[in-house]
């Protein structure tokens, strides 16, 4: 049997994770203080995702840029693909909280997400 | 010509501890309240923080900063609570009355003056620049502090620079250093002066680990080279003392020096209103309700002390804008009596500062959350409180760091089983 120590990422917390791994799976893990930490160890060590944010160009609105994330966690191997395809997006102004910018973000079934509200600048319109 | 605008509670500063205080103050029966805000949008540092992470305690689920800001913003609007934006405070005077006077300005009305009843900080914290850090070499383009790149990343649209080397590994140059390298820059290193991470452990992992930028504990910048641009950075160990190890020097080739070294709470303000001052946290000292040492003036979020969670933040400020409406409703009554005692809580061999750091008696609530932070990465050492000479509490923690605050509950009842405790001490201890 294998042991893999990591750090939850899962809250600020940051507990101390022991992950007990037979034949490439996580069996059980120790030192979590939640579910979230239970899920997270075993997660880690056989598929590990993550969330992803940044921001996307914003056409026509009182600010340059929207901050955007992935709806959901997506796995970590896609992050730079995922991090392309908001590069060279393009959203436009007014834009809300939870509006879908990007579906299906990477082929990962995941969308990516405008995290703030942007009305349309005045003067553009 | 004299301009002079009236409210019962004035918020300076319309962050997450400033929103949540006037939110917590309408609740709690204050009706005219005014947040003064000196950016053009309310929210303040959230709306940069994009990175997720925020509001797991308060709403259970992981939000972005704007996210989070949005939530407490959409309450504020809903409870018709008032905001200027664009607003600049300038000086908090006492009134012949007892109430405060706060000088401010915006575009619209140019200068005018305020009168409240009662106040509450929420002024934030700015970071330590670089003049701080005595770092020697010319003063080229490129040298940012970490906060500064992020609003210039996440705002305004524009990379600061190609190849990276962050200076302090506190949660904003954990944060910026994923950040930079997810826009397409390279992030040569994080240079840490101590020998442990400023930052949540959380960050370690997902910033640096996840993207392979190493981490070099026990090192500093003891060169910036360039004249026009940064053109590179020495490094060099240090050893205990902090002192650089002379030949240990490393040239690192890069345009960008990002610094995150610290936070200084933002209370100028504060003092022009005479309000003591904490040398350890830099910012005011608060009792038991968050009432700084001036009858009537509050102060929450990271003006008090700096916290690594805005939902600690929000707890807090929540609480001072409570006790601001009994303030104002209550009266004398909500007035503490000194007479009925005043208990001194401090921190001792290890603990550096408590907020709060001292309780009146009379208005304690049967549970008081005691906030601190300890000076040194502590393994396996016991966390232990006295009342006046008598230990009382004694808990085993695994690990207790300068970066991750801790918190205790003290209950009153247990307090009151000894009777006339004068100090409440807090402390850390070997085996």
């Amino acid at each position: 049997m294998e042991i893999k120590e990591l750090i939850c990422i899962g809250c600020p917390m940051g507990c101390s994770l022991k992950v007990l791994m037979e034949n490439g799976e996580a069996v059980r893990v120790e030192g979590n203080t939640c579910r979230k930490g239970e899920e997270y160890g075993k997660k880690e060590c056989t598929h590990p995702m993550r969330t992803v944010t940044s921001t996307i160009t914003l056409e026509g609105g009182i600010l340059p840029r929207v901050p955007v994330k992935t709806k959901t966690e997506i796995p970590k191997e896609k992050i730079r693909e995922c991090m392309e395809a908001i590069h060279t997006a393009r959203a436009a102004a007014p834009v809300t909280i939870g509006q879908c910018l990007i579906e299906n973000i990477a082929g990962t079934g995941v969308d990516i997400v405008a995290c703030r509200d942007i009305k349309r600048s005045e003067t553009d319109a | 010509m004299e301009n002079t605008k009236v409210c019962t509670l004035a918020v300076i500063g319309g962050g997450p501890a400033g929103l949540a205080a006037a939110l917590a103050a309408k609740e709690a029966g204050c009706t005219d309240i005014l947040i003064l805000e000196r950016d053009k949008a309310l929210g303040g540092i959230l709306n940069q923080c994009i990175h997720n992470g925020f509001g797991l305690h308060t709403f259970q689920e992981e939000l972005t900063g704007p996210e989070y800001a949005a939530r407490f913003i959409e309450r504020v609007r809903e409870a018709q609570i008032p905001g200027l934006l664009n607003t600049m405070v300038l000086d908090i005077a006492p009134d012949r009355d007892g109430k405060w006077v706060l000088t401010a300005m915006n575009r619209e009305e140019g200068l005018f003056t305020l009168r409240a009843e009662t106040v509450i900080l929420a002024m934030g914290c700015r970071e330590r620049p670089r003049g701080a850090l005595n770092i020697p070499g010319f003063r080229p383009a490129g040298v940012y502090s970490a906060g500064t790149a992020q609003r210039l990343v996440n705002i305004e649209g524009f990379l600061p620079g190609r190849e990276a080397v962050i200076l302090g590994s506190g949660d904003i140059g954990l944060i910026m250093a994923r950040r930079l390298t997810l826009e397409g820059a390279k992030v040569k290193a994080v240079a840490e002066l101590m020998p442990y991470s400023g930052g949540l452990r959380r960050n370690i992992v997902q910033c640096l680990e996840d993207y392979g930028i190493p981490l070099l504990l026990s090192t500093t910048v003891t060169q910036v080279h360039g004249k026009e641009r940064v053109e590179g950075v020495t490094l060099s160990r240090v050893d205990e003392t902090r002192r650089p190890i002379p030949g240990t020097e490393q040239f690192i080739s890069c345009d960008t020096l990002l610094l995150s070294v610290g936070l200084i709470p933002e209370n100028e303000l504060s003092e022009k209103a005479g309000v003591a001052i904490s040398p350890v946290t830099g910012g005011p000292l608060v009792d038991e309700s968050m009432e700084t040492s001036k009858i009537g003036i509050f102060a929450c979020g990271n003006v008090l002390h700096v916290h690594d969670l805005v939902d600690y933040v929000s707890q807090e400020a929540a609480k001072a804008g409570t006790a601001a409406a009994r303030y104002v409703l209550e009266g004398e009554k909500s007035r503490f009596n000194a007479e009925k005692g005043v208990i001194v809580v401090c921190g001792r061999d290890g603990v550096r500062y408590t907020v709060p750091s001292r309780i009146h008696r009379d208005r304690m609530e049967e549970e008081l959350l005691i906030r601190f932070r300890v000076g040194d990465v502590y393994r396996n050492r016991y966390l232990s409180v006295y009342f006046d000479e008598k230990r009382v509490l004694r808990r085993k923690k695994r690990v207790m760091a300068p970066g991750e605050m801790e918190q205790l509950i003290l209950k009153k009842e247990e307090l009151l089983k000894y009777g006339d405790v004068k100090e409440i001490i807090l402390c850390t201890e070997e085996e």
